[in-house]
């Protein structure tokens, strides 16, 4: 059944902005991101949103929806009370470009600072042998579909602007985790460079991101936790101290 | 204007960022080239990460028997051997080491017991054949070929100082034309979409991976992205686009809620035991199975469920034919009116598998019925119906180089080349194939670049690409491009969809040429910055092209065959198959012409019981045995 639905979006570019309201079409069964498309065609035909798949798979479409980081192909029309004026703005931790869009750059900059897969020196192609149960720890943060919610929802850059030189933020601490985990990377020290690198450390574990991951993954609990942890356990460890220092720190950590 | 002008010099530009495009850098990189990689969204988002079920490759890990010849007939069945016979051959033979070397990349797929790499069973496939990570396998290639350009970076950096010295990234990026010199490849020309900035890259080499045609389709699984573009942009520069008829509807699209009809329903539901029925409850798929298939596909409900169990002794069920065939079946129960409320027909999968395993097997389905259409899979059966997925037409390439024909320096690979998949292609050889090509691609242009002279763009080609450009602002009293892009999609799914016949694709060409004169004057409102009418605004020249090649292609193909049924000429005709349909671009519409299909060579002919290619092939073509 096709209802009338209160939208108010955010339009501006990086100078300035305010919110528009609008009233638009909503037919059952649709998404926040149908009725914004139906504003750009029939309303505003140079509103801005990025999109791609409108599937839940690429995480392109990510913005504020009544405040909370969320999808807009994945949130149904349906879930808000009738009456209820639904409110679209940007991502807030990263600049504006245009109305809905943001710069997300900060993003590519931080997975250009996690150092690469490195796989055992020698082995060939066709030769790796993995359990199931080892690979499944990593392949739950390589669901990830780069969508950014969790960096946007992360307190420590959300409204922090100078915390992000030092800190990659969730979506990075699982890839570091991933990687960490993988049965056949054999850089050693992820960990560690996860805590005096990537700022780690700053993450008090609100769990915040792993709230608002359209995955499900769980990045706080089964990422960042262990990972905090066997940092903690290494460094505290008198004994593992000592052959550190008597190894010169040689990759063992 | 041009003293401003943004300015970029390359070896190669690489045009999309899928999975073809991304390999086609590695490769291009990796032989010393300076690459630039455009894409229309930001890094990491094209339509391969909507590729769920698996990449197709003869590893032979689920079952031994399973060989490259294997993977070559099932692929050349699968197109009703219209493939060409090279580029299914050089897939099959390379598809099992472009997927090793991914996991030396850092990519985790699914495993047997031994630890080998999974393979699951697909539709036209004869072995289980398909390594996959659950039912997100194409995000997992585009992550790792994403991950792998930057530990390419990352190299670049500690070697020479700059990450970006030999392969840079341009996100969200709008290619709008290659351009030529002297009949030769020179560079591109386009513009930022976050701003509308023009820039120019020259570069001797250009390769096109930039994906599929679907959005010129009304119920597709395609993302605002498969506006054809490469397609379009190999056309305007002088290349051929080879059999654009066929179009692959895929047989299982979500049908309910609207906002979702067309979004993909993946094949591993069907591999996994999902099985078909119409409102009557009959598992229709049995009364389908064509003749040329017959001794391969199980005739009754028994024998098909033991097939799960035990493939060595019962043939496989019908649910898992070539996707062209239930795609067909699924018409014709919905249209014989034993479709589901919504026009579709049940799929389901909850008897068979309990919902653990669903889940874990299934875990984006899952998701996406439960989120966006409240049905739980794990209790209740979807509804699904056909949706345009795939285009087997494409640009005109050389197979072992992926080198357009007649365009010096242009290459194109993945979905936007032509060819490899013949009327029809089988699931799962889609992600090998822009490995496999992706590749071939970057070596093409490699090998292109070291023995060529790079032409400088001269400044009146300049000067009208910018015009070009600068058209849709300049233009008033014109439409507005979403409403022509919705009239188009019209046109296409109402006259050129599943079902054709001569009179309604006549009615389409006369359309589309009315089409025509509308869009080039179409008008947009507001600025450059991230404006979706003037994104549209091109994109819309691009899906023009498409539907009427497709169009013009469909009409003289007096047959049905793969993804291009006629009504009015419903078998297969051994003539037909000897021809591929090519389209060129004239400067004001696309013409047809009729090209012979390279011949199968003596070796692979005989991988073939001959009478199987009695099936398909004319007595003068047996009597021959193959070309030598």
């Amino acid at each position: 059944m096709a209802r009338t639905l209160k939208l108010r979006i955010w339009r501006g570019n990086a100078e300035s902005g305010a919110l528009q309201d609008v009233t638009v079409n909503a037919n059952d069964g649709e998404v926040v991101l149908d009725v914004i498309h139906r504003v750009q065609a029939e309303q505003m035909n140079d509103l801005a949103v990025r999109w791609n798949c409108k599937a839940g798979k690429c995480g392109s479409c990510s913005m504020e929806i009544n405040g909370k980081p969320r999808l807009a192909c994945m949130t149904q029309v349906g879930s808000f009370e009738p009456e209820e004026t639904i409110t679209v703005t940007p991502l807030r931790a990263f600049p504006v470009i245009k109305d809905l869009v943001t710069d997300v750059s900060f993003n590519y900059k931080k997975a250009m600072e996690v150092p690469a897969f490195e796989p055992p020196v020698g082995m060939k192609p066709g030769e790796p042998r993995m359990q199931q149960i080892d690979v499944e720890r990593s392949q739950e943060f390589r669901k990830c579909i780069e969508c950014f919610l969790c960096q946007d929802t992360c307190h420590v850059i959300r409204d922090h602007e100078e915390n992000k030189k030092s800190f990659a933020g969730p979506r990075f601490f699982i890839r570091i985790a991933e990687l960490d985990m993988h049965p056949l990377d054999i850089l050693r020290n992820r960990k560690k460079t996860a805590q005096e690198e990537h700022g780690l450390g700053m993450c008090n574990i609100t769990k915040c991101c792993t709230e608002v991951c359209p995955e499900h993954i769980r990045i706080t609990d089964n990422a960042i936790i262990p990972m905090k942890e066997r940092v903690v356990d290494e460094k505290y460890d008198p004994l593992r101290w000592l052959g550190s220092v008597i190894r010169k720190r040689e990759g063992i950590l | 204007m041009s003293t401003s002008l943004e300015r970029h010099k390359y070896d190669v530009v690489i045009v999309g960022a899928g999975g073809a495009g991304l390999r086609a850098a590695v490769e291009a990189r990796e032989a010393g080239l300076k690459v630039a990689i455009l894409c229309k969204s930001l890094f990491g988002k094209a339509h391969t990460v909507m590729a769920e079920g698996g990449a197709a490759a003869s590893m032979g890990n689920a079952n031994s028997n399973d060989n490259w010849m294997v993977h070559f007939r099932d692929t050349m069945r699968g197109g009703k051997f219209l493939n060409h016979y090279r580029m299914a051959e050089l897939h099959a033979k390379e598809s099992p080491d472009r997927i090793w070397e991914l996991e030396m990349w850092g990519a985790l797929f699914d495993r047997t017991k031994e630890g080998k790499i999974s393979q699951r069973n697909f539709g036209g496939h004869e072995y289980p054949r398909l390594a996959h990570v659950g039912d997100r396998t194409g995000l997992e290639l585009i992550r790792t070929m994403q991950q792998r350009i930057v530990a390419l970076q990352q190299k670049d950096k500690r070697d020479h100082g700059d990450a970006e010295s030999f392969i840079k990234v341009f996100a969200e990026f709008t290619v709008t034309e290659v351009l030529k010199e002297n009949g030769k490849v020179a560079g591109v020309y386009g513009y930022y979409r976050e701003n509308g900035h023009e820039a120019l890259f020259e570069a001797p080499a250009v390769i096109l991976a930039t994906g599929g045609v679907g959005k010129t389709f009304k119920i597709t699984s395609n993302s605002w992205e498969g506006t054809g573009d490469g397609h379009a942009l190999a056309l305007k520069a002088g290349g051929n686009l080879v059999d654009m008829e066929f179009l692959q509807f895929h047989p299982t699209g979500m049908v309910w809620p609207p906002s979702v009809r067309g979004i993909l329903v993946t094949e591993s539901v069907r591999g996994e035991g999902g099985i078909l029925t119409n409102s009557l409850g009959e598992r229709f798929m049995f009364k389908y199975i064509p003749d040329v298939f017959k001794d391969k596909y199980a005739d009754n409900e028994a024998e098909a469920d033991r097939w799960y169990t035990d493939q060595d002794n019962n043939r496989r069920p019908p649910e898992l034919l070539p996707r062209d065939e239930v795609a067909r079946a699924i018409n014709s129960e919905v249209k014989a009116g034993r479709g589901t409320e919504h026009g579709g027909v049940f799929l389901d999968v909850s008897k068979r598998l309990s919902a653990e395993v669903i889940k874990k097997r299934l875990p984006s389905m899952w998701h996406q019925f439960y989120e966006l259409a409240g049905v739980d899979i794990t209790k209740e059966a979807m509804e699904v119906g056909p949706t345009c997925h795939y285009v087997m037409g494409g640009v005109e390439v050389e197979p072992d180089t992926a080198a357009a024909v007649g365009v010096p320096g242009l290459f194109a690979a993945g979905e936007c080349a032509g060819g490899m998949h013949g009327s029809n292609r089988l699931g799962g050889n889609s992600l090998s194939d822009l490995l496999v090509f992706g590749r071939r691609a970057g070596m093409g242009a490699a090998a292109y670049v070291k023995q060529t002279t790079a032409t400088p763009v001269s400044e009146a080609t300049v000067a009208a690409a910018a015009k070009k450009v600068e058209a849709p602002f300049t233009r008033t009293g014109g439409e507005n491009p979403y409403a022509l892009h919705q009239e188009l999609q019209e046109v296409t799914h109402n006259l050129v969809g599943i079902i054709r016949t001569k009179k309604e694709l006549q009615e389409a060409i006369d359309k589309i040429a009315d089409l025509r004169t509308r869009i080039a004057n179409v008008t947009v409102t507001g600025d450059r910055t991230f404006n979706p009418g003037f994104h549209l605004s091109f994109d819309l020249d691009n899906m023009l092209l498409i539907a009427e090649s497709t169009a013009k292609s469909a009409i003289v193909r007096e047959e049905s065959r793969g993804g291009h049924t006629r009504d009015d000429f419903p078998g297969m005709n051994a003539e037909w198959r000897q021809k591929n349909n090519i389209s060129s671009f004239n400067g004001s519409e696309v013409v047809v012409r009729q090209q012979k299909l390279p011949e199968l060579t003596k070796e692979l002919f005989d991988l073939f019981d001959v009478h199987e290619l009695e099936k398909y092939m004319t007595p003068a073509e047996i009597s021959k045995g193959g070309s030598n």
